[in-house]
């Protein structure tokens, strides 16, 4: 312990309060505490006025909030002060009516006697001894196993929260070669020429007749559309021969963590991802030049059909979307 | 006797005779806490947990916690006809049709964001006064529990709505699960029933979140408090207070008073919050899918220092032999918060080790007389508000007219640079600050009245403090550093092992102190 240069003065007198002593003040108190009390009740019939009273869609303006539903507000107004000065109510009570001598109550070291430890210790002996586990270790042993197996079987039972296995279905998407590209939303095919250039589309592929198209088709087949004047790539000869007439078509899943790259700024012909801020150049094939995205978006080689259409010319050669153990990132 | 009396004195001879609760409520009835504005602050986690479930309750009687696929047909125009699931319709449902629904949905929110913040605001309590030391580490380590709980409870009720931002919230989560190098994908695979999004989450994360981490809060609270209440309150420093007693009011009435009306003061505050602050506005985001998002996506902040952290991350990833293991997710989704987490845990303990200290403490510490600990509580908190600082990048850079490139890069050199900037310009005001606790107590405080003396000279005149005052500024300890021991307790030298010499940097950094006034010095004074 270290020297307390000043002797600990004790605590401090005990001041009263006005209503402690003066009998008009505590009659202001009470009236005080009633009058809260009163207006918490007040809230209550605003909020049933409210329930019952004003319509679900009745709209109001008021300054600041602006154009709000009435219903609402009137409802969470009236359980506020309902609820809120009920809180005042007691607390005003607790401060100005209720003792308010401070008490001092002695505090005891947590650690138990010497002997009552002693008595635990021998205890846990005696009736560990009465046992005999420390003698039967074939007992303990085979009890060790069999509680540890026995753990095994809740992570087993939970084999079946997924029926099929990953294999290697997260690089697989519906795109194959020959595969339409079609508008979302709408459905429809598209020319090279329904796109303008600096234009950008999303696009899913058209699926074989009779399936229906799923949130984890969509996951994994979005695709953007984007066209540029041909001159403005900066691709190598297989990358161009994957691009048509300026049109680049790239994976809308962030290669990052999966958000939807949605933002394409026209200009700079960047595209940036909302959710971390991984920022891709359209120009060289997606190349990542900002953010914590590590690799560029999946581009799809892309051609026209003989009716003109546009589809795709081959699969992703990649898995799209986020990485994991298994990808193939080389 | 009166018949109100009577009967009062029935009920408790019933229970008495059949529990023999008397001697217990008796003393528990009379039982005393210290009264402080900041121990409010876990009362304000209680109290919103308490409305979160009350406000839960409400919601689950509407919400549909289910993937199927159907037609809006409700009274908000602008998505009739949309296809959606029926989690989320079932929301729009609540907040357009069910008479108060909204109001519900809101003050859950609401609620959900103060427990957090109370949490946070507790734990800094607890932690700038030393709170934690023996015999409550047990009770720190539930803490840290229940906020990584928290955490988690928060991010899956978010979820629940299915609206597009919570959706780009949940692919994220499946990306952090799927880097995880070897087992990642069939994690996922797991939690998502095969691919993402499936249609099996959003049932699952439902009953995680209003069965499985309520009942663990539940137990959690449970122990939290029951160890407060054995162990009894801790107790700032003064006149009267000493390490053997606990100075404060009786539960009854008093502190049942107080703290019960300070629950519907919190609910109060929540269902104005609720009134008024539009939150989560499900149904202009509209339904989830994966290939659409909104322009300033962000988290609830409790998550943003976690999102900040995987914004900044730079771009590594390793590709080997036909396997990936994503750095950039990995180290800032799992690795630095797993770190953090677990120092947190561990600090009581740490600091322990560090001071050599082993003894009980019920005294709490002002901040300023532990400049080390208060340095490193600035220097964590510092590196957890660059962190948010960038999880908000794009909105800062909208609103202030910034380039969102400046701020990344502002966030990545800050987060390395700024953290030990704050522990020394925290340490320094620390000690500063017992430098003029000194001054005051052998000077007194200064009164700003000049006197000329008949010489001419100018005095200020300062006025001795109160003894209560003094003593205030005088009764906390100041331990020593450790001394390295560098023979054993045969004589033979000691090789200086490295954790030794660190053990003994460490203590003398810890026991860094200005040294309060002695007696003899105090005595000197006095002659003048």
């Amino acid at each position: 312990m270290s020297l307390q240069p000043i002797q600990d003065p004790g605590l401090p007198t005990h001041v009263h309060r006005k209503a402690d002593t003066d009998p008009k003040a505590a009659k202001r108190a009470e009236q005080q505490v009633a009058l809260l009390f009163l207006t918490s009740a007040l809230g209550t019939i605003l909020f049933i006025f409210s329930y019952v009273g004003i319509p679900q869609d009745q709209l109001i303006f008021l300054p600041i909030l602006g154009t709000t539903n009435a219903h609402q507000l009137f409802l969470g107004l009236g359980l506020a002060i309902s609820l809120f000065f009920i809180g005042m109510g007691a607390v005003h009570w607790a401060k100005t009516l209720m003792p308010d001598h401070e008490v001092v109550d002695v505090r005891k070291e947590q650690r138990s006697k010497d002997e009552d430890r002693a008595a635990f210790v021998a205890t846990i002996k005696e009736q560990g001894a009465t046992a005999g586990l420390g003698r039967r270790t074939l007992i303990k042993r085979t009890l060790g196993l069999s509680l540890g197996l026995a753990g095994l079987s809740p992570l087993l039972m939970l084999r079946d929260c997924s029926a099929e296995l990953p294999g290697d279905e997260l690089a697989q998407t519906n795109w194959r070669a020959g595969t339409r590209l079609l508008t979302d939303p709408g459905d429809r095919p598209i020319k090279p020429g329904d796109l303008e250039v600096g234009a950008v589309a999303q696009v899913l592929p058209l699926l074989p007749a009779g399936r229906k198209r799923t949130l984890n088709d969509i996951a994994k087949d979005a695709l953007l559309l984007i066209r540029i004047r041909p001159e403005e790539f900066n691709l190598d000869t297989e990358r161009l021969s994957w691009t048509y007439q300026g049109i680049i078509a790239f994976s809308k899943i962030c290669s990052h963590m999966g958000c939807a790259v949605a933002l394409y700024e026209q200009s700079t012909k960047h595209l940036l991802c909302p959710c971390h801020q991984s920022t891709f150049d359209v120009t060289r094939a997606a190349k990542v030049i900002f953010g914590p995205a590590a690799r560029p978006l999946p581009q799809l080689p892309i051609s026209v059909d003989s009716e003109g259409y546009l589809v795709a010319s081959a699969p992703f050669n990649e898995a799209v979307g986020p990485s994991y153990w298994e990808r193939d990132s080389e | 006797m009166k018949a109100r009396e009577r009967a009062a004195g029935a009920v408790a001879n019933y229970l008495d005779e059949r529990t023999g609760a008397a001697k217990w409520m008796k003393k528990t009835l009379t039982k005393v806490f210290p009264d402080h504005w900041s121990f409010m602050l876990g009362e304000i986690v209680l109290y919103s947990f308490i409305i979160l479930l009350l406000s839960g309750t409400f919601l689950t009687f509407w919400f549909d916690p289910s993937m199927r696929e159907v037609e809006y047909e409700g009274s908000y125009e602008p998505l009739e006809g949309v296809h959606m699931s029926a989690a989320y319709a079932s929301t729009l449902h609540i907040s357009f049709d069910v008479r108060g629904g909204l109001l519900m949905r809101q003050i859950h929110h609401w609620a959900a964001l103060i427990f957090l913040a109370a949490m946070v605001a507790h734990l800094l309590r607890v932690f700038f006064t030393g709170a934690f030391r023996k015999p409550r580490e047990m009770n720190w380590i539930i803490g840290v529990g229940l906020l990584t709980l928290g955490i988690v409870e928060g991010f899956l009720g978010y979820s629940l709505p299915d609206d597009l931002l919570s959706g780009t919230g949940i692919r994220i989560a499946e990306a952090i699960m799927q880097a995880i190098p070897v087992v990642g994908s069939y994690l996922s695979y797991f939690v998502f029933g095969g691919a993402f999004p499936g249609e099996l989450f959003i049932p699952r994360i439902y009953t995680a979140h209003v069965l499985l981490i309520p009942g663990i809060f539940l137990a959690l609270i449970t122990a939290h408090l029951m160890l407060v209440w054995y162990q009894k309150h801790t107790q700032y420093p003064g006149p009267g207070r000493t390490e053997k007693n606990v100075v404060g009011y009786p539960l009854l009435p008093v502190y049942m008073a107080k703290a019960g009306g300070f629950f519907f003061i919190v609910f109060g505050f929540t269902a104005f919050l609720g009134a008024v602050a539009q939150i989560n506005p499900i149904w202009v985001y509209g339904p989830y899918t994966p290939a659409q998002i909104g322009a300033g996506s962000q988290p609830d902040w409790y998550m943003g220092w976690l999102d900040g952290l995987v914004r900044m991350s730079p771009p590594i990833e390793t590709h080997a032999l036909g396997y990936t293991i994503s750095w950039n997710i990995l180290i800032p989704g799992l690795i630095i918060p797993g770190i953090l987490f677990t120092l947190m845990a561990l600090y009581p303990f740490i600091e322990s080790w560090m001071t050599g200290d082993k003894r009980e403490h019920h005294l709490l510490d002002r901040p300023r007389n532990n400049p080390n600990r208060t340095a490193i509580g600035a220097m964590a908190l510092t590196f957890v508000l660059v962190t948010l600082i960038n999880g908000g990048n794009d909105l800062l850079a909208v609103h202030f007219d910034l380039s969102i490139n400046q701020i990344m890069w502002f966030s990545r050199i800050g987060v390395f640079v700024l953290p030990p900037i704050a522990f020394v310009v925290t340490k320094r005001i620390c000690l500063a600050l017992q430098r003029a606790d000194r001054e005051m107590v052998l000077h007194g405080k200064e009164m700003g009245r000049l006197v000329m003396l008949p010489h001419g000279e100018f005095i200020e005149v300062h006025e001795p403090l109160s003894p209560q005052k003094a003593y205030q500024l005088t009764s906390h300890e100041q331990l020593p550093a450790l001394a390295a021991p560098e023979t054993d307790e045969r004589g033979v030298a000691l090789p200086k092992g490295i954790r030794q010499r660190m053990k003994a940097r460490w203590s003398r950094a810890a026991s860094e102190q200005v040294a309060k006034p002695t007696v003899e010095e105090l005595k000197e004074i006095e002659h003048h």
